[in-house]
């Protein structure tokens, strides 16, 4: 056994030896996620917006804290509650010379929301608004209600050229045809699911990007991208495996570089049917769905090692979450904590709802979706099993888990009593997870629509809804804490952890690890 | 098409010394022909001690790697030989879940074991009778059930297995239905080819004439001198389906994390490989290799012993 | 014989079309494809609005007429996620897969049939068991697992060779190939050897099997008897008889080899369709999943004719008609 070991270090060390060949302005990358497409608003997908932040430009540039930045936009207000004002940065140019104005702006508020057979359009970020041309380089954009997320929102989409733009099809750019915008590395080619080729742009706006060629290589397998980096034949890879990450550390060749993200792990409870089908008694009976006791959501979330799960499932590569956004962000409150572990109480929590001896319950989970998601699972089981629930595990491929998680149910209701999921906050602020998780689902007014448990409570819908009108940020950050308070309070949802994203390169190289997951050129600079 | 397979499927044996003079019958000829070599014995061995262990797992193992009440996340990761606080000690280590990896892999093997197994015996039930049945009737009966034979063989396994799992979920069961459903056409076209060697011989012309009945003819005349080739290709199936259990499990469809094979765990400790966990996935990788190759080493000697076309 | 192939081309056409209608139903029993699609923060009137888009709104029986006379006209449909036609993003990726299908094939032949006469013509020597064992290793041994630890220890651990991907191309009659420089022989190696270690063992297998059969045949000892140099009589005499089983398997298998390089392609980011489909079925994009079952389906059909016809060439005793007793 201890030879293995030595052959392992051995592996390592070999590597270290190799000579890195390459020229110092080209950097080769391994990405576990390729694009689907080069065209900006074909796909809303964490890949295809990393890649075309780089190609394009937006208004609005969240830095990699999701801090909202300028971009093509200098500077922004309101002018009125339903009127903002953007002006734009001058002296721009796309990557064929011709210069940016406002036209571009509003070619691209045409185009955005109308690409065909786009499989996640950017119309959520753009519905029911209109825009103005003030001058070349003043636009205004008119909401029928006060809108506080206009600078989010506009920093969700790229702007394009409308003399390339006017016409193209996705195809048009993915050949690289249309491709052409205003941003620090110009595309060149993209033979999918092998290489996708970027080059600097020299004449760009902001900060030089440092590498003159970048050739991105799509290495799904975790494994195989670690190795890859370790055999060097790439210079830096994202999305690293837990499992690697101690093993990685103490390589003296490479460098990692993490960050917290916006994404909180969380469990879902049935809390809308008396009988729900993953809930049974001791005996394996019906029962009455425990679930909707609170004291009972409670007992789980006391019974949680949140520490244990960190520790040795995420290998200390997270965070435990008591809300539903890590510290720093918009909106997050002061004053929750995460839950303590305490069997004992959680017992007796159970006790008291009339549950002494337990029930049984199934908890689902994907196992292709979240960093270690089906071993959460599996630990969450053996938690609550030990407190008396004693809980089955069933995980499958997100393909099919979120069909059934959403509406696999009778008449599209809710499948399964109790989910392990994800939320990723893509507009950087509490309001996201409050609207889709934990405001009543409403169809008919796009409420709750990730609400998966079907929890409903009235002070938090109010709170959320009246943040969502409140232009001043001061206020609004306040109505966001206190709606927080009141559902994690409440354990509308049980959160987790956050993730915590890890990059690694070779030696010499860093990355300003972002919150947002997403994998920037620009962001992988010398130390 | 079909008729090369039937010389491939039954290859020729060892051409071998004088039989023994003595008069035998023909299952003690079996044997001493079977335990001719030294790797078969060897093989043999082995391979009743898995099945000894597999059958025994539960009460031989240190714990029961599948009660998530004793199995804690606080143990996992552990190398080989660490007590827990407990003074539980881990002889093989912890995998990632923080099951004793030995009782993993007695607890992996039975499930390897049985999935292996039971799939090869309910694919040979349905695929032996669909293949006697082609035989027996010829015509069109044979010429339609053969064609589905093809399609079905003409289709990559994995590929079959990989959707039906996606559709029927997770569990013991369903991977057994996927494998059998993958499997049934390699027992349906040995069968047939070997029965269509019989059929013609006089002994069913014989009862034929008797005029028995269809049903009494295949599965008393015509199954029991079809049962050679079936034995065999029974044995490396069984080896195969343990194999392709395997790969599902990486590919991530097939059984429940918590009650996890052979595979599984291989599929599991995958990933700890270039961290220097060797042990969550070397052990039971070793496991699988062990018992897959002394499946495939008495399968190859049950085809040597029982080749037809070395009668002695 | 040319009525032969007639009536397999159109038993083939039936079976195509038998195939389209399971894999169209199967693939839609599973999931749902927009919440694979769709960004998690759109509401609910988005993810209606892209069900309507693809059509996911209407009954089954409905989309696969829609399909099905689409398909007719060589149509097989979009990608949900690409944009693009399923059948060009399989044909793109279709080089990769066929060059390191062919690639293990070739390896499988030089390699392995050499070693399967010699254990076949010296059963009982040292060698002969020693290949006969390794072959047993090669069918025990998981394809994803022996292909990790190839690429620990030839890529990383002694750098020979690059771990994941396809190397430099060159256009050969208009195809994208690899095998042509020396970058993209190297990426070439690994996986091709990993997929073709399965091979390899079947056909050290096969290869034995039928040189002992052959080898006590009369002609062969007649030709021995005749004087005939060995290396002939196995060149020319047992080759030849040889090849009729390791063609059959090796032609068969070809299509397992298609088949099974989903798994190599995974280990090894190798960008051929076969990873392209195991990411269609992760993400369940449907019309790549059911173009792919299509075109594998032809494939092997064509590949089981043409094995066929090869069969009655290499053995004039061969009939070309259905297979009767």
């Amino acid at each position: 056994m201890r030879v293995f070991r030595h052959f392992v270090s051995g592996v390592v060390a070999t590597a270290l030896l190799l000579p890195v060949a390459l020229s110092a302005q080209e950097l080769r990358v391994g990405l576990a996620l390729e694009p689907t497409s080069i065209d900006p608003h074909y796909h809303n997908l964490t890949p295809n917006n990393a890649l075309a932040r780089e190609i394009f430009d937006r208004l609005v540039m969240p830095d990699e804290n999701q801090q909202l930045k300028p971009g093509l936009a200098v500077s922004w207000r309101p002018v009125k509650k339903t009127i903002w004002e953007f002006k734009l940065r001058k002296g721009v140019k796309f990557h064929d010379g011709t210069p940016f104005t406002a036209d571009d702006v509003i070619f691209t508020f045409e185009r955005a929301p109308n690409v065909a057979q786009s499989p996640s359009s950017f119309g959520t970020y753009l519905k029911g608004k209109k825009i103005e041309k003030v001058d070349d380089y003043t636009v205004r954009i008119i909401t029928e209600k006060p809108y506080p997320l206009m600078p989010n929102d506009m920093s969700t989409f790229s702007i394009i050229s409308k003399k390339h733009g006017q016409g193209a099809t996705t195809a048009d750019y993915n050949s690289g045809k249309a491709a052409i915008g205003t941003g620090a590395y110009k595309f060149v080619e993209w033979v999918p699911g092998d290489r996708l080729i970027l080059e600097r742009n020299d004449n760009y706006w902001g900060k030089k990007p440092q590498w003159s060629k970048v050739v991105i290589k799509p290495i799904k397998s975790g494994p195989a991208r670690v190795a890859a980096l370790l055999a060097g034949d790439v210079e830096f890879i994202d999305n690293v495996p837990t499992t690697d990450i101690t093993q990685l550390e103490m390589n003296p060749k490479l460098n990692l570089s993490q960050g917290v993200s916006n994404r909180v792990i969380y469990l879902h409870m049935d809390q809308f049917r008396d009988d729900s089908p993953y809930v049974k008694a001791k005996d394996g009976g019906p029962v009455k769905n425990a679930l909707k006791d609170v004291r009972v959501r409670r007992a789980i979330s006391k019974a949680i090692n949140r520490e244990a799960i960190v520790e040795r499932v995420m290998e200390g590569v997270a965070i435990p979450a008591g809300q539903l956004l890590p510290a720093g962000f918009f909106g997050v409150s002061a004053n929750l904590k995460p839950e303590k572990h305490d069997p004992q109480s959680a017992k007796q929590l159970l006790a008291d709802a009339g549950l002494p001896d337990g029930f049984q319950l199934t908890i689902h989970g994907p196992n292709d979706r979240y960093i270690n998601d089906a071993k959460i699972a599996e630990a969450i089981a053996q938690m609550l099993t030990r407190i008396g629930i004693k809980t089955a595990v069933e995980t499958m491929p997100k393909s099919v888990y979120f069909k059934r998680a959403s509406r696999g149910g009778p008449n599209k209701s809710p499948e399964f009593s109790f989910i392990l999921v994800g939320w990723g906050a893509g507009s950087g602020e509490a309001s996201s997870p409050l609207k889709s998780l934990l405001h009543t689902y409403d169809k008919s007014r796009g409420f709750g629509a990730s609400n998966r448990g079907r929890y409903s409570n009235p002070e938090v819908d109010q709170l959320v809804e009246q943040a969502l009108a409140t232009v001043d940020d001061a206020k609004r950050q306040k109505l966001l804490a206190k709606a927080t308070e009141v559902a994690v309070n409440d354990l509308g949802i049980i959160p987790l952890h956050y993730q915590v994203n890890t990059w690694a390169s070779r030696k010499g190289l860093k990355y300003l690890a972002r919150t947002d997951e997403q994998t920037l050129y620009t962001g992988i600079v010398s130390e | 098409m079909t008729t090369s397979v039937q010389q491939i499927s039954v290859p020729a044996g060892a051409p071998t010394e004088a039989a023994a003079v003595k008069v035998q019958t023909p299952f003690r000829r079996f044997l001493s022909d079977f335990f001719e070599s030294g790797t078969a014995i060897a093989a043999f061995t082995v391979l009743l001690v898995i099945i000894f262990i597999a059958v025994v797992a539960p009460l031989i193992s240190p714990t029961n790697p599948y009660d998530l009440a004793i199995v804690t996340v606080l143990d996992n990761r552990l190398p080989p030989g660490t007590r827990n606080l407990d003074g539980m000690t881990f002889w093989l280590g912890t995998d990632g879940a923080g099951r004793d990896l030995l009782s993993a892999i007695f607890y992996g093997l039975r499930t390897s074991l049985w999935v292996g197994v039971m799939s090869g015996l309910i694919a040979l039930c349905i695929g032996g009778t669909i293949g006697l049945i082609a035989a027996y009737f010829g015509g069109r009966t044979d010429t339609l059930i053969m064609r589905i034979v093809d399609l079905q063989l003409s289709f990559p396994a994995i590929l079959i297995a990989l959707v039906l799992l996606a559709v029927l979920g997770k569990g013991v069961d369903k991977i057994i239905i996927a494998l059998v459903a993958v499997q049934w056409a390699y027992y349906a076209r040995t069968v047939r080819a070997s029965a269509l060697v019989e059929r013609n011989k006089e002994y069913i012309e014989a009862a034929i004439c008797l005029a028995l009945g269809h049903r009494r003819i295949v599965f008393r005349h015509l199954l029991p001198n079809c049962l050679a080739p079936l034995i065999v290709v029974g044995t490396l199936q069984t080896a195969h389906a343990i194999s392709l259990e395997a790969t599902l499990s990486f590919l991530g469809v097939g059984l429940p994390i918590t009650e996890p094979s052979l595979g599984l765990l291989i599929a599991n400790g995958f990933e700890y490989m270039l961290s220097g966990r060797y042990w969550i996935s070397f052990f039971p990788g070793v496991a699988l290799l062990v018992t897959i190759v002394s499946i495939n080493l008495v399968g190859d000697q049950l085809r040597d012993v029982l080749n037809p076309r070395l009668q002695r | 014989m040319s009525v032969f192939i007639i009536r397999r081309l159109l038993q083939s056409i039936v079976v195509v079309a038998v195939m389209s209608l399971l894999v169209f139903f199967a693939v839609n029993v599973v999931g749902d494809p927009v919440d694979m699609l769709i960004n998690p923060e759109a509401d609910q009137a988005e993810i209606e609005k892209t069900m309507r888009a693809f059509g996911l709104d209407r009954p089954v029986h409905e989309q696969y007429w829609f399909f099905l006379s689409n398909a007719v006209k060589g149509d097989l449909g979009k990608s949900f996620i690409f944009g693009e036609p399923a059948l060009k993003l399989i044909v793109e990726r279709m080089p990769a897969t066929l060059e390191l299908a062919f690639a293990a094939l070739l390896l499988a032949v030089v390699i392995a049939l050499p070693l399967g006469i010699y254990a076949g013509l010296k059963p009982d020597s040292k060698f002969s068991k020693t290949i006969m064992a390794g072959s047993i290793l090669g069918f025990s041994l998981p394809t994803f697992w022996v292909g990790l630890m190839m690429i620990m220890v030839f890529a990383v651990m002694l750098g020979w060779l690059p771990s994941t991907g396809r190397g430099e191309t060159t256009s050969l009659l208009g195809i994208q190939v690899s095998f042509l420089t020396w970058d993209g022989l190297r990426h070439l190696v690994l996986p091709a050897l990993n997929l073709s270690l399965f091979k390899m063992s079947l056909t050290i297998r096969v290869a034995r099997a039928a040189t002992r059969e052959v080898v006590h045949q009369d002609y062969i000892k007649f030709a021995h008897a005749k004087g005939l140099s060995s290396r002939r009589v196995i060149l020319v005499h047992l080759l030849k008889n040889i090849m009729i089983p390791v063609v059959t398997v090796l032609g068969l298998e070809l299509g397992g080899l298609i088949a099974f390089s989903v798994v190599t392609e995974t280990v090894f980011a190798w960008p051929g369709m076969g990873k392209l489909v195991i990411e269609a079925i992760q993400n369940l994009d449907r019309p790549i999943i059911v173009a792919y079952l299509m075109i594998t389906v032809l494939m092997f059909v064509t590949i089981n004719l043409l094995v066929d016809v090869l069969y009655s060439v290499l053995d004039p005793r061969v009939r070309l008609q259905d297979v009767k007793a």
